[in-house]
């Protein structure tokens, strides 16, 4: 298939604006009259709340309002269970609970004001482990539940403890996760303005779901949907970490806002970014697999705890996807999961780029290595036997059928690109001196889109202007990805223009369709298809008007560099701006409403069997790395990354995102830790909580795959997210071959891979290879 | 609070502005001046979005109080590339796909100008370390990388030819 927009690298639409410096970011924004705002939080992970007097800051000089719990319409909010509280009412829960806000004239007004606000509390024993908190006479953290628990998800397939004394080999093995910060560059920043245009507030800033966040403030405030107003800005970085988080901030501004009747700004220091913003869940991870000794995997039992922190946020969805997709996309007749997520007075967790299953992809890629170990094979010939292929059954019970499962064939692309056999074979042999070389490999199937978490739809209105200019408006807000591109590249291509007639207008939700998140990478398929849509629409109300005047058929015409031609004799009818001209004078309309609805998909709460995905994507990465066993440095030589992507619309903003997600999953990997201990986080600034600099970045190859998907745009599938939950088992599982020690923890940081070092002392890597 | 009055050349135009001692140099700008291209990631002199070329030197302006710059001629985002056009590395940022969210670019940019300024022909070692002190989280860095070696290809053939030795 031939195209013209897509599947080309387009430049960027906002490219410009962003590299002068122009472009306008949340705390960029200016509002006549405007305060600012900032919160207290509390001292203390678990505490209950005596009293708080407000009396004094309320005096400092430009300090025109505070406000607390008592001020707030409704206190709770949340997407999934509304439970997550604007400003502690009683308790603080965590560490980074709100308490107060002041409004003020100035930064330092406000700063000044919250140091005098007097809070008494009276401290509480805490549960800072979810194990702790699943058991039976744990105090509960929220008061009005019965349990700790925020949910269990399960997944029954065939007979396993049958299947279990069927095995020739049994590994049975644990594998723990960290917390970690999204580390977006541009920490939250929120300004509420008061009646503004025709509604109570207009909220603008770093918002990744403006209608999640529309929900939670008229929720809060309780008014109708329609009286919120919200429109995102450019954002800088969110990777799943700008909801919640936002939400909050955005109902604490809309409270002051209409409390002092003045724009209010709220802007994050990075200290306040990592104290109040969720972070990646923790993840305890127990697998028990069970194999013939040729190699054939027949039983899998996995249980999965994850740390909630102290509120539920998106737990329930993210251990969903981990019970989906914990086997990784081996074929096994029998399999057992639960998945759980427990509340503790840690900080709370939602979503971030991989959602469920970085966790479960390290622990099942490590033990596909360990078990290949076990059986003296090699990790790619353990794979090769058990993976997905055409017609395979999922643990869920689906059938892949209505896709091209193309896990072999990435997996032989990514093989040869990094000379995987050979290396491998050189780097068992014994090596000399104290740095040593290994190379690694990880595979991964991911559901798209949403899944059977919630309703899946999305629209976009696509409107042609009277000089034939063409305005985009889409519920789906541009993160950073590209976003904007992909849509304008769809748009044109369907009309037959140049992407330059197009202009994508940010989101604004009291005027683009609400089309739930940009999340779990289903911009492009959701969103595109309703783009694709409308401008069909479009296109059919252009044909038919033209086949009317010039007695042609209409399904003869075609719109094509800029024109609209007859197909049969490939003769110019008119050009693309006559056919606008001609739409104003006979009053055609040339707007649509475009939606699209995924195809419909299953599941049983019970079983986990049904179609939780209405599609897949596959991807294989591997790592070659150097840790020096001397000091434990570890680093990463080269990152191969093989990922099927349907088609890829945009081929620079897709490679953007696997280089991206590559080194996030570096960081993740090898330097990434929240410490949190009892409750308080340790590290709240970049000299303390590294991530990845130009100088840790390894070569990269990224090797698209494409197999167009029945479903996608033009084939389009999605990138975001695998891209980033392969590093980390990748590197892991070089690491362990160039030490010989295995290291079940992440992140593999200094002391563990020394601590590897000292106790393999004599040789013992060859032993165990 | 005492208010102070502080003189400085920003993007080729000279400024009076009122102030306070505290007040940093990365508010100053944003706040009082409105050029809000320099950007605020951390606040700690640990992520270079605040970057901007002070007296010639690369600062970061989180870490620089209002009364060191009196008297300062800097430049920001904004004093990059002219009406007539584009500076080559902006130029660069935009073909090279070095762009995702764009809130580090502005300190990218400033910094590999001023790399490039010094030294047309950077090895690869030395690209790296000029903006080792930049932190981005959406690229992964690649097509930064990319984007300053395409342009400082460009900007030493325009020099005399000399940057095809080490392109
Ligand atoms: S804000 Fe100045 S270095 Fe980060
Ligand atoms: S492009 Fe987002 S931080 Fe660099």
């Amino acid at each position: 298939m031939k195209f013209s927009e897509v599947n080309k690298p387009v430049k960027r639409v906002d490219a410009y604006e962003k590299v002068t410096g122009k472009a306008k970011f949340g705390a960029d924004l200016f509002f006549p009259n405007m305060l600012y705002g900032k919160a207290l939080h509390s001292k203390y992970p678990h505490a209950q709340i005596i009293k708080i007097n407000t009396e004094k800051a309320l005096t400092y000089p430009g300090v025109k309002a505070i406000i607390t719990a008592e001020d707030i319409p409704n206190n709770k909010f949340g997407v999934i269970i509304q439970n997550q509280q604007v400003l502690a009412q009683e308790e603080v829960l965590y560490i980074g609970d709100g308490i107060a806000v002041v409004a003020a004239e100035t930064k330092e007004a406000a700063s000044e004001a919250i140091k005098l606000i007097e809070v008494e509390y009276k401290e509480l024993p805490g549960i800072f482990d979810p194990e702790e908190a699943a058991k039976k006479d744990a105090p509960l953290i929220h008061s009005e539940l019965e349990d700790n628990q925020v949910v269990h998800h399960r997944v029954r397939k065939g007979d396993v403890e049958k299947a279990f004394t069927q095995a020739e080999v049994i590994l049975e093995r644990e594998y723990t996760t960290q917390f970690v910060e999204h580390s977006y560059i541009e920490p939250e920043a929120i300004i509420a303005v008061p009646y503004e245009h025709n509604s109570l507030v207009t909220i603008y800033g770093s918002i990744q779901n403006p209608f999640s966040c529309r929900n939670a403030v008229a929720n809060v405030l309780k008014v109708p949907l329609n009286k919120v107003r919200i429109i995102q800005n450019h954002m800088g970085g969110s990777f799943g970490g700008k909801d919640e988080v936002i939400s909050s901030m955005a109902a604490r501004a809309a409270v002051l806002a209409l409390k002092t009747n003045q724009p209010v700004k709220m802007v994050n220091t990075r200290e306040e970014s990592i104290l109040e913003s969720y972070k990646r869940h923790p993840y305890k991870m127990k697998y028990k697999v069970g194999a013939t000794k040729e190699g054939k995997l027949v039983a899998m039992e996995i249980k999965c705890i994850a740390d909630s922190g102290a509120y539920a946020c998106q737990t329930p969805f993210v251990t969903w996807r981990s019970v989906v997709q914990a086997t990784g996309p081996y074929e096994l007749p029998s399999v057992k999961t639960d998945t759980y997520g427990y509340y503790t007075n840690n900080i709370y967790t939602g979503a971030m780029r991989g959602y469920g299953s970085p966790q479960i992809v390290f622990a099942q890629e490590s033990l596909m290595d360990e078990l290949a170990d076990e059986l003296k094979m090699t990790p790619l010939e353990l794979r090769l036997k058990n993976i997905y292929h055409n017609n395979s059954i999922t643990a869920s019970g689906q059938k892949l059928d209505n896709h091209q499962v193309s896990l072999e064939e990435v997996i032989a692309k990514a093989v040869k690109a990094s000379n995987y056999i050979e290396k491998y074979i050189e780097y068992n042999k014994s090596q000399l001196g104290d740095k040593k070389r290994g190379i690694g490999m990880a595979v991964s199937f991911r559901g798209c889109s949403l899944g059977a978490e919630a309703t899946d739809a999305a629209g976009a209105i696509v409107a042609i202007q009277r000089d034939g200019s063409i305005l985009i408006s889409s519920g789906l807000a541009e993160n950073g990805e590209g976003l904007k591109t992909v849509f304008s590249q769809i748009a044109a291509e369907e009309l037959g223009v140049d992407i330059k007639r197009i202009n994508y207008m940010e989101v604004d939700t009291s005027v683009s369709p609400e089309s739930g998140a940009t999340v779990a990478s289903r911009s492009t398929l959701l969103g595109g298809n309703a783009v694709k849509n409308a401008a069909q629409q479009i296109k059919r109300t252009i044909t038919e008007m033209i086949a009317d005047k010039f007695k042609v058929k209409s399904g003869d015409l075609v719109l094509r560099n800029e024109n609209i031609y007859n197909k049969n004799n490939n003769q110019k009818i008119m050009s693309f701006d006559d056919a606008v001209d001609l739409a104003n004078k006979l009053g055609v309309f040339l707007s649509a409403y475009g939606w699209y609805k995924a195809p419909d998909i299953s599941w049983d709460e019970e079983t986990g069997q049904g179609r939780p995905y209405f599609t897949y994507v596959y991807g294989c990465q591997i790592a070659e790395v150097e840790v020096d066993t001397a000091t434990g440095q570890i680093e990463v030589l080269k990152m191969v990354a093989a990922h099927d992507v349907g088609r890829a619309i945009n081929p620079v903003t897709l490679k953007g995102q696997i280089y991206g997600g590559i080194m996030m999953a570096l960081g993740y990997g090898i330097m990434e830790e929240v410490e949190i201990a009892s409750g308080y986080i340790k590290n709240t600034n970049f000299d303390e909580y590294l991530i990845p600099t130009i100088k840790d970045m390894p070569e990269i190859i990224p090797i698209i795959v494409e197999n167009p998907d029945p479903h996608g745009p033009y084939g389009a599938k999605s990138i975001g997210e695998p891209t980033l939950e392969l590093g980390a088992p990748a590197i892991a599982n070089a690491v362990a071959q160039a030490t010989g020690r295995r290291i079940r923890h992440l992140p593999l940081n200094l002391e563990r891979v020394l601590l590897g070092h000292s106790l393999s002392k004599g040789g013992t890597k060859n032993d165990i290879l | 609070m005492t208010k102070l009055i502080i003189e400085l050349t920003i993007n080729g135009k000279k400024k009076k502005v009122e102030t306070t001692p505290s007040t940093r140099l990365l508010d100053l700008i944003r706040d009082d001046l409105h050029l809000t291209g320099t950007k605020e990631g951390c606040g700690k002199g640990e992520c270079g979005a605040c970057t901007v070329i002070m007296n010639g030197e690369l600062v970061a302006s989180c870490l620089v109080l209002a009364p060191q710059a009196d008297g300062a001629v800097i430049t920001t985002i904004e004093g990059v590339g002219d009406d007539k056009g584009l500076d080559p590395v902006q130029e660069a940022f935009i073909e090279s796909g070095a762009i995702q969210c764009g809130f580090c670019t502005p300190g990218m940019i400033l910094a590999a100008k001023k790399m490039l300024e010094e030294n047309l022909h950077p090895t690869e070692e030395e690209i790296k370390r000029g903006i080792s002190g930049n932190l981005c989280r959406c690229t992964g860095y690649q097509k930064i990388f990319d984007a300053i070696r395409l342009a400082a290809d460009r900007l030493s053939s325009r020099d005399g030819g000399r940057g095809e030795e080490d392109a």
